[in-house]
């Protein structure tokens, strides 16, 4: 079955899956996590308990998402080294510390704090619970900083020098490792990306409970909470991802010519190509529906502009075409489409219709997970269009790996497929479910004993209400597990 | 003074932390079939359900220091242990999925309850048996591990692997000691006291084995001047066995988990010794390995500021959750 693929290739695609599927999770979480730092200070705001019964119907599907970004993560964290031991030895030092910053100031925060997210509301009282939620949505957004910034410094490797025995060391300045050319570009457009998945995701679960009630009052928030997020945060990202796009071409060409699909030099001023199938042998875009000179003009700001394409690189260092050409517009296309939903839904504000037009509520269930395609195809874009190297222009991806045999990784690449479909398959279901339920006023937390689940399974019998905890916030969910 | 030693300092803590905060959690996992289905085994996880997270995250921190701080060691360990990694790392996904999963959907549970069993077994036992590999020593060629498919499958990791499984159903057991009451706690007290006699007698195998297994090794427990260091860590290890074996007998609550904690430290204590000076025996020192000086002193900066402050948040997370587990989560 594996014959003819190479351990270097089994090794790429392992890293892909893993990554991909991994990224999922954070994209949600890093939304989440702010989203309900929102609802809760909403809530301690104004005392709305509206705002309290949203926190908790989202609190527990942060909880399932949360439990799959983390043992997803640690597999990322051991795979540097495991699959691309020589990528270890020589970048350790530089990127190394990054990490070891993460862990160091976004991992524990998180961790720390969320068992008391999660469970500690009766036990710490409100406004130190409202503190915790702060710092697990500040432990997303850190750990999103360093990881960030070591992708970038392999983007676009600022700082370091070569020591004798092949390493990158770090130079005199960390500033300069740590804010490399592209990173602040990148960590920017990549937040955002995180905010708008789960505003179209919060926005998909409203409209889906409006087609059902449009009368729901919290279905009502939640919808208007996301479109509202849609239509102001999304003008921006496309902004921002412009910005990110002229930073990448000068800083990686090669990148934003496989984008662009622009084989060729354009001497004078190069055409946007919207469709095309990109054909790497003959080094033409085929079939190719084009606007001409508006690609100079979005890259150069003038339409005469020359634009050198990839017959001005050498051909061992061109990136995969087919795949950045395919990514980047599907990420470019959910984009615009944001967009438009946004701008769907400010009219509809106006004409007094959010939440009485159904067409529009379906819109916006079909947009729900629009967010995790176009960041994956994002994620595509940036790193497949990093190719051939894992430290850009300096170690090729073919010299980063370790020295496994084919069948090993083809076993281990096996594993993560069929565990990672099965174990974060029933997980997405688990959070679909969450979903489907309405939300609705005293919502439960995610407290779990004999109250919740376990009784409605008939195994023990109802308890008595728990006579020391007479004004309790109802915590756990009679009809929580009926799935 | 030597950044090198200090850093190998700080990995050994992280190393130590993961060990025993995650140690009686998938000790706890692995015993998890022996508690009744219902409120107890729900005890069981709800004792655990606010921490694991933040306790296995020392795991990052270990696995993500050795990465900034000894790269070459990273590069060589984990390519020579890889289906120990592999499968420690799928045992993780499942264990720690089942913390959320077994609640969301009970027509599972059985199946959650498996897999946060099968999970924590392997991880622990993946665990142990890598121990084991770096113990017993890793080729090393030109920067990569030169060794061989199953190099780290050999009586003497599978002796570590099954210790260190043992010593996590101590912790794992001594810990739902502290936390359970009535008849739970009881079965708790019955599996302590196996585990802490297979805990005991692994502990003296591995130890031997450890002599005849090098004799840089031999002569560092066997020979003067060095048995005056290492010999004070056999004898208070025995003193610690006897003391947690009484504490158990007379039924102390808080005591056993202490003691099997002092245990676990002696025991790290003493295989870090026989390693020493060495990261990856039998040829690589901590001093090969090490990043350079500039990655050491910028580490040193977050980690002398950040750790009181991790070290004070996750006592504080446990002290929110003190206190027996209820039926109905924490009371």
């Amino acid at each position: 079955m594996f014959e003819g693929l190479d351990a270097l290739l089994l090794a790429r695609a392992q890293f892909a899956f893993t990554v991909s599927f991994h990224f999922i999770f954070p994209a949600f979480s890093i939304g989440l996590a702010s989203y309900l730092m929102v609802l809760e200070g909403l809530w301690l705001k104004t005392g709305k308990s509206l705002y309290l019964d949203l926190f908790k119907y989202w609190l527990k599907i942060f909880a399932v998402a949360f439990a799959m970004g983390v043992v997803s993560g640690i597999v990322m964290s051991y795979q540097f080294g495991t699959n691309w031991a020589v990528f270890s030895d020589r970048a350790g030092p530089v990127i190394g510390p990054l990490m070891a910053y993460e862990v160091l100031t976004a991992f524990f925060l998180e961790a720390g704090f969320l068992g008391v997210m999660l469970f500690g509301m009766e036990k710490v009282g409100r406004k130190i619970h409202f503190a915790a939620t702060c710092m697990v949505a500040m432990g997303t957004f850190i750990s999103a900083f360093w990881i960030l910034s070591v992708n970038s410094w392999m983007q676009t490797p600022t700082g370091y020098e070569i020591g004798a025995n092949g390493q990158f060391l770090p130079g005199p300045s960390w500033w300069a490792i740590v804010f490399n050319p592209s990173f602040p570009y990148r960590l920017v457009h990549t937040v955002i990306a995180a905010y708008l998945t789960t505003a179209l995701a919060v926005g998909g679960v409203g409209a889906w409970h409006l087609l059902k009630d449009k009368g729901n009052a919290h279905a009502r928030k939640m919808f208007s909470m996301a479109m509202w997020m849609a239509a102001l945060v999304a003008p921006i990202q496309i902004f921002a991802g412009d910005a990110h796009g002229l930073n990448t071409l000068e800083h990686q060409p090669a990148k934003v010519m496989a984008m662009e699909g622009h084989y060729e030099s354009h001497p004078d001023g190069a055409p946007l190509i919207l469709f095309g199938i990109p054909d790497s042998e003959a080094g033409e875009v085929k079939y190719a529906v084009e606007i001409p000179k508006l690609s100079s003009l979005i890259l150069k700001h003038d339409p005469n502009a020359p634009l050198a394409g990839l017959d001005t690189i050498p051909a061992e260092d061109h990136p995969p075409v087919g795949v950045v050409f395919w990514a980047f517009r599907v990420m470019v296309g959910i984009g615009f489409a944001m967009l438009g939903l946004g701008l769907w839904s400010l009219f509809a504000r106006m004409r007094g219709k959010l939440y009485d037009w159904p067409l529009l509520h379906k819109a916006a269930l079909v947009m729900g997970p629009s967010g995790f395609v176009a960041v994956i195809a994002g994620w595509f874009t940036t790193e497949v269009g990093r190719q051939p190297f894992t430290v850009y222009g300096l170690l090729r991806t073919a010299d980063s790996a370790s020295p496994l045999d084919a069948p090993a990784v083809a076993g281990s690449l096996i594993a993560f497929v069929v565990i990672y479909f099965a174990v974060f398959g029933m997980g997405t279901w688990y959070v679909l479910h969450l979903m489907g339920k309405a939300p609705r006023p005293h919502e439960f937390g995610v407290k779990r004993g004999m109250k919740g689940p376990i009784r409605t399974a008939g195994i023990t019998p109802g308890p008595t209400q728990n006579p020391g905890h007479a004004e309790r916030l109802p915590d756990s969910d009679p009809t929580d597990g009926a799935i | 003074m030597d950044l090198t030693i200090l850093w190998a300092g700080i990995i050994a803590f992280a190393v130590f932390a993961y060990v025993v905060m995650d140690g009686f959690d998938l000790g706890i996992g692995v015993l998890f079939p022996t508690f009744k289905v219902g409120p107890e085994r729900d005890m069981a996880m709800n004792s655990i359900a606010p921490v694991w997270d933040g306790n296995e995250t020392w795991l990052v921190l270990g696995g993500g220091g050795l990465f900034a701080a000894f790269p070459l060691a990273y590069a060589v360990l984990l390519p020579a242990t890889y289906p120990l990694v592999i499968a420690m790392l799928l045992g993780l996904v499942f264990r720690g999925v089942a913390f959320e999963f077994r609640w969301r959907d009970p027509g599972h549970r059985a199946l959650w309850d498996a897999a946060f069993t099968g999970g924590s077994l392997v991880a622990a036992m993946a665990q142990g048996m890598i121990l084991g590999a770096m113990l017993q020593g890793i080729e090393v060629a030109n920067r990569a591990y030169a060794g061989s498919w199953f190099d780290w499958l050999t009586p003497y990791t599978l002796l570590t692997g099954i210790g260190t499984t043992a010593g996590y159903a101590l912790l794992g057991s001594t810990w739902l000691i502290w936390k359970l009451e009535g008849p739970a706690q009881d079965h708790a007290f019955r599996l302590a006291f196996r585990a802490m006699l297979a805990t005991g007698v692994l502990m003296a195998a591995v130890s031997l084995y450890n002599l005849f297994l090098r004799p840089e090794y031999r002569d560092k427990w066997l020979t003067a001047p060095e048995i005056v260091y290492t010999w004070p860590i056999p004898i208070m290890t025995a003193i610690a066995g006897v003391a947690l074996w009484r504490a158990i007998a007379r039924r102390r609550e808080v005591a056993p988990f202490l003691l099997s904690l002092l245990l676990f430290l002696l025991g790290m204590a003493g295989l870090g010794l026989t390693m020493y000076p060495d990261v990856v025996p039998p040829d690589m020192t901590i001093w090969d390995a090490a990043a350079p000086h500039r990655s050491q002193v910028f580490m040193l900066v977050g980690v002398a500021i950040t750790m009181p402050l991790i070290i004070a948040y996750t006592a504080w997370a446990y002290w929110v959750f003190r206190g027996k587990v209820g039926a109905d989560g924490y009371h």
